[in-house]
């Protein structure tokens, strides 16, 4: 058996992969590529990072590719990300011309990949119109998004839809996200991969050094937030939380970044963070590299409590990294988190500042509550959210897609 | 009765073991109250009414679920309405024939709480109940069990796919609306009768497919390493 697969398999369990490799036979030699924006920063990268060569472990042909845009283009499809999310944000013709050529290049450059392929994963809006450039294309074409699509603005929705509608298949990771399309919407929720430098378990003097090299304090409770520096993750209102319970707790509060490289807003929001932590002891704002995964790693199992307060989420695969280490979750109660933060369970969801502090004061208060909800939240990440139950959904969907509308597809005949 | 059971029964073929692997998708039907909950059921495609008894095993979902259907979960969740939510959730899917008579049963009890109220009970837009349906894709494994008692060894081995199968999916699709294992072990007469009815008895509403394994399998442990094989 692939080396791969082994690995995974001392993780999930050998019925896993021997799943896994069931769904497989039917697709084994199938062309697959995945397109998306960026190789480095954000959840849709991490998770191809190990997709792709997990499916290429089960005998599929697949291929990662990554769209080349200029600064115009990103910036129009910042503006797609947020008004996905419900922001009122207007485009100008300028910045979506931008993206039409950007698409029309970029399809161009991957046209014999892309027509020759017997499934093509369209990650996110950035290269959705791709299919539209490609008109002798052979396979089918799945337009994946990873945003929290539950209340999109309509102007820009219904720009969007336009290159969307003609996709074979679209997923959306949970029912609310889903739109009115002509053609089957799947639900996928995405995964983290237990292997990677972000998740593997690491020495107890590496988890311990953080404290050191971040001028943590060890003896006081550790609250951290993982995220890029975004409103929808509400770093303020994480400093507000903070703020509240250190009233009544003594602790420390880490906010840990990245940026990504499809993500021009990321510069404002964090000097309005750093701004707001100035005076504040204790706070702690990392801007850390892309690669970094190692020290969030690091980070998340230092720390007592890991806070995910955003107001809109797609998903929040941090949630679901925080989980695996064990942690319990204040999470905003809000999109994928929901799928993942069970109230009083694995975590807390909130919907204030105020909510996010009495919950850290609680579990400060309960550490048998604190312990109890943080081994709950580890299995429930072991039984559904890895890499592996993500694949096993992306295998059954391409056996769904390629069967048409039947409900149940018996591959035993 | 152990020589017996060891001699294959002409009338018994080898058990076939089988995977499967659900894929959920949208169905563009939701309901913020109690009413456009009514109505979705009676229009959504029977699949749905399947996927939110059955196929909501291999969803993500806690391990101690309060009710057997997401029906009855949101009806108590996000209504507040504790009376319906037994009421649905006594609903035994292997009680009925087909699925529409499921749906029936589901509809006559939302609609005498509809007739008692003076006002329909709702939630928040954004705790919503969206119908969801599923594909499931049926494989072979390629793997036999030939008499009764390889059960024991294999069973702990199947893939939650295989359980979902073989016990959960099993009930829609055999005529007595039991466990495969249970229909299998029916054609070798009487003689595994009381493991058939212990198999029968394990409940698999409250258990994650993980848990259920974990259970069969203890029941053909003592049921095996007792004397019986």
């Amino acid at each position: 058996m692939n080396e791969l697969l082994v690995r995974y398999a001392e993780v999930t369990g050998m019925d896993v992969i021997n799943h896994l490799s069931q769904l497989a036979v039917p697709l084994k030699g199938m062309k697959v590529v995945h397109v998306n924006s960026t190789r480095e920063g954000g959840g849709v990268a991490e998770i191809l990072r190990k997709l792709v060569p997990m499916m290429d472990a089960l005998g599929l042909d697949v291929k990662w590719e990554v769209l080349k845009g200029n600064p115009l283009f990103y910036q129009c499809t910042k503006g797609f990300h947020n008004a996905i999310q419900g922001f009122q944000t207007d485009l100008s013709e300028a910045m979506l011309e931008a993206y039409e050529t950007v698409s029309a290049e970029n399809a161009e450059r991957l046209r014999s990949v892309l027509e020759e392929a017997d499934f093509v994963f369209i990650h996110d809006p950035q290269p959705a119109p791709f299919l539209s450039f490609c008109p002798n294309r052979r396979g089918k074409w799945v337009w994946r998004c990873h945003i929290d699509c539950s209340r999109p603005y309509r102007p820009v929705w219904k720009y969007l839809r336009k290159w969307i509608h003609s996709y074979d298949a679209s997923i959306f990771s949970l029912a609310q996200f889903a739109q009115f399309l002509p053609h089957h919407q799947y639900l996928i929720a995405p995964s983290i991969d237990p292997l990677s430098e972000k998740n593997i378990d690491l020495p107890e003097e590496e988890i311990k050094g953080v404290f050191e090299r971040f001028g943590l304090k060890p003896d006081l409770p550790l609250i951290l937030q993982v995220s890029r520096f975004d409103r929808f993750k509400d770093p303020l209102g994480v400093i507000e939380a903070f703020r509240q319970s250190r009233k009544m707790v003594p602790l420390q509060l880490v906010l840990a970044g990245g940026g990504a490289t499809d993500d021009p807003e990321g510069g404002k929001v964090l000097d309005e963070v750093r701004e707001a932590a100035e005076d504040e002891e204790d706070v702690h704002v990392l801007l850390l590299p892309p690669d970094a995964h190692r020290t969030i790693n690091a980070l998340q199992r230092a720390s007592d409590i890991v806070l995910q307060k955003s107001i809109k989420e797609g998903f929040g695969l941090t949630v679901t990294e925080a989980m695996w280490k064990g942690k319990p979750v204040i999470g905003g109660d809000t999109g994928g988190i929901r799928l993942q933060v069970v109230d009083h369970f694995t975590g807390f969801r909130v919907r204030s500042p105020e909510g996010a502090a009495l919950r850290i004061r609680y579990l400060l208060h309960s550490l048998d509550k604190l312990e109890e909800m943080g081994t709950r939240a580890k299995r429930l990440v072991l039984e559904n959210f890895l890499l592996t139950r993500h694949l096993r959904e992306y295998l059954a969907l391409m056996i769904g897609v390629l069967h048409g509308l039947e409900d149940r597809i018996d591959m035993t005949r | 009765m152990a020589e017996q059971a060891d001699n294959k029964s002409p009338f018994t073929q080898p058990f076939n073991i089988k995977d499967c692997a659900l894929v959920a998708m949208a169905t563009g039907y939701k309901a913020q109250n109690l009413r456009e909950f009514k109505e979705g059921l009676l229009r959504v495609h029977e699949s749905s009414i399947y996927h939110h008894f059955w196929g909501r095993f291999l969803e993500p979902q806690f391990d101690e679920p309060e009710y057997n259907n997401d029906f009855a979960s949101w009806v108590y969740r996000r209504l507040n309405e504790k009376a319906l939510a037994e009421k649905l959730s006594v609903i035994d899917p292997t009680d009925y024939e087909d699925i529409d008579a499921i749906r029936h049963d589901l509809v006559e009890c939302i609609e005498d709480v509809l007739y008692e109220n003076e006002f329909v009970p709702w939630t928040r837009a954004d705790e919503q109940f969206h119908f969801v349906r599923s594909q499931i894709v049926v494989l072979d494994t390629g793997r036999y069990m030939e008499i009764p008692s390889d059960l024991s060894s294999a069973v702990p081995e199947m893939t939650i796919g295989s359980i979902f199968y073989h016990f959960i999916d099993a009930r829609r699709r055999t005529e007595d609306g039991s466990d495969d294992f249970s229909a299998w072990l029916t054609g070798w007469g009487d003689i595994y009768n009381d493991l058939r009815l212990k198999l029968m008895a394990v409940d698999p509403f409250f258990s994650s497919l993980k848990e259920l394994r974990f259970q069969v399998t203890h029941v053909l442990d003592e049921y095996f390493s007792g004397g019986n094989s």
